[in-house]
């Protein structure tokens, strides 16, 4: 199914979302990736808050390329979100709910998904300069050391994604190539 | 014996680093829009379709490709009748770097310890790899590689007894765990023989090679169309959500090795295999 919907993602929302839909996002979304996600659980390891308010957040694993003058930002495609499972329980503990990236996540994130009604979107791998075009704002908000990894605020207009794994652990990476290759053999 | 300055090297490095980031070799983008054509499958060609779009946009409004824009590996032919004048070589090389990832506008996404961490900021040091060819030129190739795809690489050092089986069974196993991982369609290098150092440059040399020109051995060309068509039946599909366009393309380079040994690296690729070279 094809689906526009408002960030944020509250439960009620997440709750509708299948695996396999083609879900456009327009609201605030929050970039982190590797040395972001270390630096915020260690954060909350220490009893400190984050610097954004991580309730029913979306979190882009993203490390864009710099803006070109006149640019909003520059090419901004999905990162490998498996790098990001020793992270992603915690975060949703503290209420982040969706998650936008690429390829396969552990067993341990899906159970912490169904828990807290997570949602993981896949945005297309190598598509930076398209998807670039559905950001319409950008604020970096902490982390300016890490350069392409600091933490920004971006606000998208139907940023396109595909519901890879929804908040009953259904998985598209899983029933999407069955399908097709029980297709071959009918 | 011929002088060549090296600002000369240092300004085609920055070129060339610009270039390979912002535009596709023509036969990458021929061989992801072959696949495209052949595919039957609605999502695989909903994927490619935007993948198509993105490389257009890219080159048309010289932006990047991908926001990954890479570790710098310079090639360098050398040919042995030059001497390199003026800065050292290797900081003649990341000086380009540094000018072509800052001008460029490209993500610096170079750490200075593989452990501690800590981003360089101007994406230097380059991986290096010179060569000393017959000749009086330089030849210059920057391949910007992703770490999406070279995360899902391996090298496995093999008995001679597990024979080409064991090869074919290696490729299809690595493509197998790579699944969505590695943003396919991938390119999968397979380098086969040499030591457990020189199988890996081959698996990355395979990846520069164009994907329409087969190993000019039959043996190696056969063995390329057979696993790439066995790649393309595990349905893994653009993006990993099925469909026949696992890979775009699978290249072998082979050189001799030990009489104990056969080993084999396989180095994946996304479909944004990048690469451009200059003549100096």
């Amino acid at each position: 199914m094809e689906k526009h919907i408002t960030l944020p993602l509250t439960e009620e929302l997440a709750k509708t979302l299948r695996c396999g839909d083609t879900v456009y996002l327009t609201g605030t979304v929050y970039t982190s990736r590797d040395a972001g996600h270390k630096r915020m659980c260690e954060a909350l390891a220490r009893g400190e808050s984050l610097p954004f308010d991580p309730t029913d957040a979306t979190i882009y694993y993203v490390g864009p390329t710099p803006a070109k003058p006149g640019h909003v930002i520059g090419s901004a495609g999905p990162t490998t979100s498996g790098r990001m499972d020793a992270y992603a329980p915690t975060m949703m503990s503290v209420g982040a709910r969706g998650m936008i990236g690429k390829g396969a996540r552990l067993p341990e994130v899906v159970e912490a998904m169904k828990k807290y009604s997570g949602v993981y979107f896949g945005a297309i791998g190598g598509a930076g300069a398209l998807l670039a075009k559905c950001i319409k704002k950008c604020d970096l908000i902490a982390y300016e050391d890490l350069g392409a990894e600091a933490l920004r605020e971006l606000y998208v207009e139907d940023f396109p994604t595909v519901v890879i794994i929804d908040s009953e652990g259904r998985n598209l990476y899983e029933t999407g190539r069955a399908e097709y290759l029980a297709s071959k053999k009918d | 014996m011929r002088e060549i300055d090296a600002s000369l090297i240092t300004d085609a490095v920055c070129r060339l680093s610009i270039k390979a980031n912002y535009e596709l070799p023509a036969d990458v983008k021929a061989a992801i829009k072959n696949c495209r054509a052949e595919e039957d499958w609605d999502t695989a060609c909903g994927v490619l379709d935007r993948i198509i779009e993105n490389f257009g946009i890219a080159e048309g409004e010289s932006v990047p490709i991908c926001q990954d824009t890479g570790m710098a590996c310079v090639f360098l032919e050398i040919g042995q009748d030059v001497h390199i004048t003026g800065a050292p070589l290797s900081e003649a090389v990341d000086e380009g770097v540094r000018h072509g990832y800052g001008s460029g506008y490209l993500r610096k996404s170079v750490v200075r310890d593989p452990v501690r961490r800590g981003n360089t900021g101007d994406n230097t040091p380059a991986m290096l790899y010179t060569e000393i060819v017959p000749g009086e030129n330089i030849k210059v190739t920057v391949a910007p590689k992703g770490f999406g795809s070279e995360n899902m690489s391996a090298v496995r050092m093999f008995k001679p007894s597990a024979g080409i089986e064991g090869i074919k069974s290696f490729i299809l196993e690595t493509v197998e765990a790579a699944g969505p991982n590695p943003c396919p369609p991938m390119v999968v290098g397979v380098g086969i023989g040499g030591t457990f150092d020189k199988a890996a440059l081959l698996a990355k040399k395979a990846l520069l090679r164009p994907l329409d020109v087969r190993n000019p051995d039959p043996y190696y060309a056969d063995l390329e169309r057979e696993m790439l068509a066995r790649v393309n039946s595990l349905g893994i599909g653009p993006q990993g959500f099925g469909g026949k366009t696992t890979a775009i393309g699978l290249n072998i380079e082979t050189m001799p090795t030990h009489i104990a040994g056969m080993p084999c690296a396989i180095n994946i690729n996304c479909h944004v295999t990048r690469h451009c070279s200059e003549v100096i």
